[in-house]
């Protein structure tokens, strides 16, 4: 048993969901209760779907078990076939149905629908939504190819000379991190590569373009936890290798574009060569950002701290986009992702960091609190901990919530993906001057350390009550981050005023290296002396 | 056939409960998948109600997944409700599954040392792999009580509907409460904080007392309980807590449920029949609020009148406030659509909804759809998994979990309650896009 709060991810079938949900033409039908329709919440509402989700439910009950459950299956197995015409039907169990053993799949394959059927094995106690969204995705693809497999060892078809190099877009789906405008933006790269999309799936997929999959000559695995089982299929069936690269930041974008090129055996040097920075004026350049992180007034974001916890994916590329392309120091960085920790350990250990593998809420809390950050970059869970510690945040993977499925063109992915994610992590920060000022006059009433950034909207309301939300946000991550020294060093009014001068975002941590720093020194009580004293011996 | 009535059993009373009402108009009972939630959505609304409770929900991650969805996701930073949650090595055996969550428990209350009570909530896997939570909670009490009190109900999808849970949750608490012999009025099901200070005045004004809720803010704060209570029932969803309650020896008041000036005043009115209230004390009271409660709800009426209105079942609170709508907004019912029928406890309502009224008990979703879209009633009240694609459809639609919450009993939130349903028409007369 494992307590939570609150969850990354949701259960397998919820992954299930996503991927009927994403296409155009498949049904799934899931054995379950009552009140695990609450998913077609999450797509309807979060995502501001205009459907329902693809989705049948056998809705059993209490009385239903040890009876006909199993002829609950068939009914709605029929009844849906019939009802929504699907062009292949999934049938997957959630949690409480896996536990009754009716092996609802081999009930509706028993049933020789004249479509394809493909039933799903969902263990909802060991697995979760991301898994369960790359499995049902990986059958779906290997139920509708299963004849076109072509024999072990037989050669890859090559290209007829004058057609152009096809690829296929693997993994976005719907309820992912801005999925929608990351295929527009991917698209447009290849396009600029003279690449032809063969397909996208399985976000706005029909099942034919499924069963077009190996007409094209590789595969962009897009977003790895869902598509990374499929393209790996792929390519030990078919042959068809895939991308390693993620095309966020300008450099992953550069990265990408190099590793498409050499698959598709294209020039990328006449796209690659347009982007450089200083060339933000020029119409020829599509990304900012080199230039804006260039620009001085950017001096400021340097060595700003920054805490990523995220899916492995997006918690990855925006540690690099972090340190390389906004001159940020990474100071934490995590993922709730397990299938894919290996790719987010190396990139903390790239950075001198240990990487955080878990998906316990509060453990990333405690975690964000000892690490003083001065932006988080994380899910919606991220964003309450930071709102409860005080910390900027933005939002950077899953799971969101509806303000982070914007309705404006807003990609992360791309050259103009770079774009937003500048934008989208600058804001949240306080600006440069004014930080200064903040720092010089820390005592002005109405603009002092605990006002929010005066471009925010909850600026005005902050500074008319100074002093509670100081004590509210000091007691909370001082509760967080330390726990209470018996027999320490106590603090006397004039070091504990002089504390208060310090940024909050790093007071916490100048309060416990000064604690520290005094109790290793046998030194009773903190004066301003004291602080100034372990200021030296701890600055970095 | 398909009779749904063994999700909500029945019992016979051995105690004087209202008599149920004969209602001659049919009703359409239909089985098949239910877009409505499970038991376990209570909790939102319970812990915030009982500020020293927890809940701990004993499931899947799927129960996680749900009440925090259901709970607008992450409004609260450390929420009073969590779910322990069962893994392959408790199904297996490996772990025993009641050490597992006794070491939970115990973990659990030393970070949260201002839990009074603790609530084990039974889940659709907890049920079917037969965890027993009455003997957990026993256990756990040996070891806790009195700093700390441990119940168990269930809000599994298997046996409960969204709001049984809160039914199940205050029926586990009813063999405690301590008895008494005196006489007293206790209000029955969960009331905003606002809404209960608002009944608690006008109590005292017409002199009907003493009052006390069931729940309290807190639940350590028992009501007691004796043969010369007087229940007067707040929600129309609470039909078991109050069949235990009848158990233990106290009668139920007759009245309409407290929607609408009308029916706040019947409720009211109920009540003060009990205490032997005069007439003109209790116009004398009630007639100033009514007539502001009236006040309030013109202005809606004008938007509502004769508008067609279609519910689909969703807290159990269809009924009375299809009476609502009906008798004092004017609006037209096409259908009304419960998760089940309680005739002992919306009997005397239904028989208030006119006799063309199509009332449906269960759901076969799909079904259910194709009459909405044959009917395209001018207002659809649905879950909120059906709101965005009805509207896609050119229907205006109200998500009725916002009526389980948001305070709507009472004169002081009539209006409210009434722009709940207005405000999706007036915003689809504004937007010209």
């Amino acid at each position: 048993m494992q307590l939570t709060l609150w969850t990354y991810e949701g259960p397998p079938h919820v992954g299930a969901i996503r991927i009927a949900a994403s296409m155009r033409d498949v049904h799934l039908v899931l054995h379950a209760p009552q009140g695990d329709t609450y998913a077609d919440l999450l797509f309807t509402m979060i995502e501001r779907q205009d459907r329902r989700p693809p989705v049948t439910y056998t809705t059993f009950q209490a009385r239903d078990l040890g009876g006909d459950t199993a002829n609950l299956v068939k009914t709605a197995v029929a009844e849906a076939f019939e009802r929504f015409k699907p062009a292949a039907l999934l049938v997957g169990e959630s949690c409480t149905a896996e536990l009754i053993q009716d092996q609802a799949g081999a009930l509706a394959r028993s049933m020789n629908l004249p479509v394809p059927v493909v039933p799903l094995e969902l263990p909802a106690y060991s697995k979760k939504e991301n898994w369960g969204a790359a499995e049902t995705l990986y059958h779906l693809v290997r139920a509708l190819l299963a004849d076109r497999v072509p024999a072990a060892n037989a050669p890859r078809p090559v290209r007829e000379p004058g057609r152009a190099p096809r690829a296929n877009i693997l993994g976005p789906t719907v309820l992912g991190f801005r999925c929608r405008d990351d295929v527009v933006e991917v698209r447009r790269l290849l396009e600029a590569l003279g690449i032809e999309v063969n397909a996208v799936v399985p976000l706005g997929a029909a099942v034919e373009d499924i069963r077009r999959i190996p007409d094209a000559d590789f595969n962009i695995d897009l977003y790895p936890e869902i598509s990374r089982t499929t393209a790996t299929w792929l390519e030990r069936s078919f042959g068809m290798p895939h991308t390693r690269t993620i095309p966020m930041g300008v450099g992953g974008t550069r990265d990408f574009i190099a590793e498409v090129a050499a698959l598709a055996g294209v020039d990328a040097a006449p796209l690659l060569s347009r982007e450089h920075a200083g060339g933000a004026g020029l119409a020829a350049s599509q990304s900012r950002l080199p230039w804006y992180a260039r620009s001085v007034d950017s001096t400021y974001l340097t060595g700003k701290r920054v805490f990523i916890f995220a899916d492995a994916t997006h918690a990855v590329a925006a540690a690099r986009i972090a340190s390389e392309e906004m001159g940020f120091t990474v100071v934490g960085l995590g993922t709730y992702s397990r299938e894919l920790a290996r790719d987010v350990r190396e990139a903390a250990k790239r950075l001198g960091l240990e990487a955080l593998i878990t998906d316990d809420y509060l453990e990333v809390e405690k975690a964000i609190a000892d690490a003083t950050p001065e932006l988080v970059l994380g899910t919606q869970m991220e964003r309450h901990i930071a709102k409860r510690l005080g910390i900027a945040c933005a939002v950077i993977s899953v799971p969101i919530h509806v303000q982070d499925v914007p309705a404006r063109y807003s990609p992360v992915y791309g050259f103009e993906g770079a774009n937003v994610i500048f934008d989208s992590w600058v804001h949240p920060l306080v600006m440069g001057l004014e930080e200064h000022l903040l720092q010089m006059f820390r005592d002005d009433f109405e603009f002092h350390g605990d006002a929010a950034a005066s471009h925010l909207p909850n600026a005005g309301k902050a500074s008319a009550q100074p002093a509670a939300p100081v004590a509210v946000r000091d007691a909370a991550a001082a509760a967080i981050a330390t726990a209470a020294v018996p027999d320490g060093p106590i603090w006397t009014a004039d070091g504990e005023s002089e504390l208060r001068k310090i940024p909050f975002f790093v007071r916490g941590k100048a309060r416990r290296n000064t604690e520290r720093y005094a109790q290793e020194r046998g030194v009773a009580a903190i004066t301003v002396e004291t602080l100034y004293d372990a200021k030296a011996h701890f600055g970095r | 056939m398909s009779d749904l009535s063994d999700l909500a059993p029945l019992r016979v009373p051995t105690v004087p409960m209202p008599p149920p009402a004969r209602v001659d108009f049919k009703i359409v009972r239909e089985r098949g998948q239910r877009e409505v939630f499970c038991g376990l959505t209570g909790i939102v609304w319970l812990h915030r109600k009982m500020q020293d409770a927890f809940f701990l929900v004993v499931g899947s991650r799927t129960c996680a997944h749900l009440v925090q969805s259901a709970a607008g996701v992450m409004i609260f930073a450390e929420p009073r409700f969590g779910t322990a949650i069962l893994t392959d090595r408790d199904l297996a055996g490996l772990a025993d599954a009641n050490e597992e969550l006794d070491r939970i428990c115990v973990t659990l209350l030393a970070r949260r040392p201002d839990i009074g009570t603790l609530f084990l909530v039974g889940s659709c896997p907890s049920e079917v792999i037969k965890l027993d939570l009455a003997k957990a909670a026993e256990r756990l009490n040996a070891r806790l009580f009195p700093k700390v009190r441990v119940l168990n109900y269930s809000g599994s999808g298997i046996e409960t509907t969204f709001t049984q849970g809160e039914d199940n949750a205050l029926k586990s608490m009813v063999p405690l409460l301590p008895l008494t012999e005196a006489k007293q009025l206790l209000v029955v099901g969960c009331l905003a904080d606002v809404v209960e200070d608002q009944f608690r005045r006008c109590f005292a004004q017409l002199g009907v007392g003493p009052v006390h809720f069931f729940p309290a803010r807190r639940a350590a704060d028992l009501p007691s309980i004796g043969p010369n209570t007087h229940l007067l029932l707040a929600q129309p969803f609470n039909g078991e807590t109050v069949r235990a309650l009848a158990a233990r020896g106290a009668s139920v008041i007759a009245a309409p449920y407290p929607f609408g000036a009308e029916g706040t005043t019947g409720w009211l009115r109920a009540a003060a029949a009990a205490w032997n209230i005069s007439a003109e004390r209790f116009d004398e009271v009630t007639a100033p609020l009514a007539a502001r409660a009236n006040k309030g709800l013109a202005k809606h009426r004008a938007r509502l009148a004769g508008k067609t209105l279609f519910m689909l079942p969703d807290s159990q609170l269809e009924i009375p406030l299809a009476r609502f709508l009906h008798r004092e907004m004017g609006m037209r019912l096409v259908e009304v659509g419960t998760p089940y029928l309680d005739r002992q406890m919306v009997g005397a309502e239904l028989a208030m909804l006119p006799a063309t009224t199509v009332v449906s008990e269960g759901q076969h979703v799909d079904r259910q759809l194709d009459r909405v879209r044959a009917a395209r009633p001018d207002l659809t009240v649905c879950g909120l998994g059906l709101a965005n694609p009805l509207e896609a459809e050119g229907l205006t639609t109200k998500w009725s979990i916002e009526l389980v919450f948001t305070p709507i009993h009472g004169y002081d939130q009539a209006a409210d309650l009434a722009e709940i349903f207005a405000r999706p028409l007036e915003r689809r007369e504004r937007l010209c896009v």
